[in-house]
């Protein structure tokens, strides 16, 4: 596989002010294609929603940003840095298990059915990974983690376990989680998804006022209103490749590209 | 057509009174089993070979007590370690690493195919195979030969009779075949957990052993639990499998013996089986405050609301 990644290094130089680079990743699944070439470019602070129908590679383009999908061919940098590989010269290592766990750390991710840990309370769930990852003393570790449920709206939920709460909650606790270790970008994948529809505006919310205290995100979602409000890119997505890109408004008004007009035309 | 009457308040209707469904079959079981268990009962105080004075009076000698601490220690020390290493076969089973899997496969395979009796007299027999056991460098003395030197690399070596105690024999031969079992369990448990929070520990950040120890197995649990309390309870009675290392201060073996030299063969037997359903009861009492520790944040498992006397749909009703 790495003699595979090293054959397509003259993609393009490498940005160090980009949050998200992308150039050519290609992601296989035995026979299946899955991703067919992606480039994509995510300057920090902004947001980026991914759009297309199922099956065109949105959430495992998303999962390949946080390493929790190899990469097959091209070349993925966040932050400047390689995801999965580590570059001496003209050769790549594959990075240690610890060594991206520790990239992981930095990159929040929200999921479609939240991935809660049951067991655990609204504030277990958020203090975990401090204590147990940037070894954050435990006092501390709590006074943060009901900061940051008073900031998602659920400091009164605290000590209550996730089956108390209904969907919206947990994925507000999931965002919490995710934000308790300060990460540089968050990944959202479908997070409105599973929710019934009363609940859908208050995740939103939570993730607009996100996008306004200025952190990077990539999300994947159906929530047109959302895209066009606080979207500062869109990429729409189908068949494992990028076609169309732009600014969600003019995107949404003018699409350019036959199969986002005949999308759009479906869901708007 | 919409209705406006709604608007003023209404008073709660009258409860329904109805004649309920006859059950004349409970009325029949119920009568069939009293008169089985007056049977019982009367068969227990009017026949004379159960001895009821004499085993009351030999169940409790000082080597039945002895015996019983014996069968206790052997199930909690096996378990312990039966369960330890069930829990380091699983994860080597479900690692990428082939050679792990191969190893837990082939434990597995070993230890479930020979039978505990068998294993425990063999585990008894280890003296035969080597008097001495040393340890210190591998093939010392072949490597020695092989290059001409005089190599004797031993740190230190035990008498077969000092390590292999009888009771170390049975510990061994029960701990080593109950891992295999609890290997699967295990196993299980962990493919129980839904991989959704393998990715959510990952994706904050967590290596594969916390995320293995913080959020897999205390989820695993919850259906690791009520096997492995069955394991223990059988585990408990195997447990009279180990006069056959021999280890003869285990309980069974003692009652047995008073009642072979006593002549009273029944009443020590009847003695054994009121000692076993006694421990039953206890290990049961523990396996149901396991259950509920494990189940916390799970509202549906139906044990809580019922203490509390809420219906058993209360989903809500997770230890909080």
């Amino acid at each position: 596989m790495a003699s595979e990644v090293a054959a397509t290094t003259t993609t393009g130089p490498r940005d160090d002010r980009l949050m998200v680079q992308a150039e050519g990743v290609h992601k296989r699944f035995g026979r299946l294609e899955v991703l067919k070439g992606v480039d994509l470019k995510v300057r920090p602070g902004e947001v980026t929603v991914l759009l297309g129908p199922s099956g065109s590679g949105k959430s495992t383009f998303l999962r390949c940003i946080n390493h929790l999908e190899k990469i097959n061919a091209g070349r993925l940098w966040v932050d400047g840095e390689l995801v999965g590989y580590r570059q001496h010269g003209d050769r790549l290592y594959e990075l240690k298990e610890s060594e991206v766990a520790r990239k992981r750390a930095e990159i929040g991710m929200v999921f479609q059915r939240f991935n809660l840990f049951p067991h655990m309370t609204a504030l277990g769930n958020v203090t975990e990974a401090p204590i147990q990852v940037r070894r954050t003393p435990r006092d501390k570790a709590r006074k943060r983690a009901l900061e940051l449920l008073d900031r998602v709206g659920l400091a009164a939920k605290a000590d209550v376990y996730p089956a108390q709460l209904s969907g919206g909650q947990q994925q507000r606790v999931a965002i919490a989680r995710a934000l308790a270790m300060d990460p540089k970008l968050m990944l959202f994948d479908e997070p409105t998804s599973a929710l019934d529809p009363e609940l859908v505006g208050e995740v939103l919310e939570v993730m607009k006022q996100l996008a306004r205290d200025g952190m990077t995100m990539v999300v994947v979602t159906h929530e047109m209103g959302f895209a066009r409000e606080v979207g500062d890119q869109l990429a729409f997505m189908d068949e494992g490749v990028i076609v169309e890109r732009g600014r969600p408004k003019e995107v949404f008004a003018n699409p350019r590209h036959e199969r986002t007009r005949a999308f759009l035309g479906k869901i708007l | 057509m919409t209705e406006t009457r709604t608007v003023e308040p209404r008073v709660a209707p009258e409860d329904i009174k109805a004649v309920p469904v006859r059950h004349p079959g409970r009325w029949v079981a119920i009568v069939v089993i009293a008169v089985l268990t007056a049977m019982f009962v009367h068969m227990l105080v009017t026949n004379e070979a159960f001895q009821w004075r004499f085993m009351f009076d030999n169940m409790f000698r000082p080597p039945v007590i002895e015996g019983v601490r014996t069968s206790l220690l052997l199930t909690v020390l096996s378990m312990v370690i039966g369960v330890a290493l069930g829990i380091v076969i699983a994860v080597m089973r479900l690692s990428p690493n082939p050679i792990l899997t191969g190893v837990a496969w082939v434990y597995t395979w070993f230890f479930r195919a020979v039978p505990r009796i068998v294993l425990l007299v063999l585990f008894g027999n280890l003296g035969i195979l080597y008097a001495r056991y040393e340890f210190g460098l591998p093939f010392d003395r072949q490597l020695g030969n092989l290059f001409g030197i005089d190599l004797d690399a031993r740190l230190f070596g035990l008498d077969a009779r000092t390590i292999v105690t009888g009771f170390v024999a049975g510990l061994l031969g029960l701990a080593l075949s109950e891992a295999a079992y609890m290997a699967e369990i295990v196993r299980a448990g962990i493919r129980s957990v839904d991989p959704g929070q393998q990715e959510a520990a990952q994706a904050c950040g967590m290596a594969r052993g916390t995320t293995l120890r913080r959020i897999v197995l205390p989820q695993a649990m919850r259906v690791i639990i009520p096997p492995t309390g069955n394991e223990t309870i059988a585990m408990l009675k195997d447990t009279a499998l180990v006069a056959f290392v021999p280890v003869t201060n285990e309980l069974f073996f003692q009652l047995q013996a008073i009642g072979a030299r006593t002549f009273q063969i029944f009443p020590m037997l009847v003695a054994a089986c009121l000692w076993y359903l006694a421990m039953t009861s206890v290990l049961m009492v523990g396996q149901y405050f396991l259950e509920r520790y494990f189940s916390r944040g799970f509202g549906t498992t139906g044990r809580q609301p019922r203490v509390r006397g809420l219906p058993a749909t209360g989903g809500g009703g997770g230890g909080a």
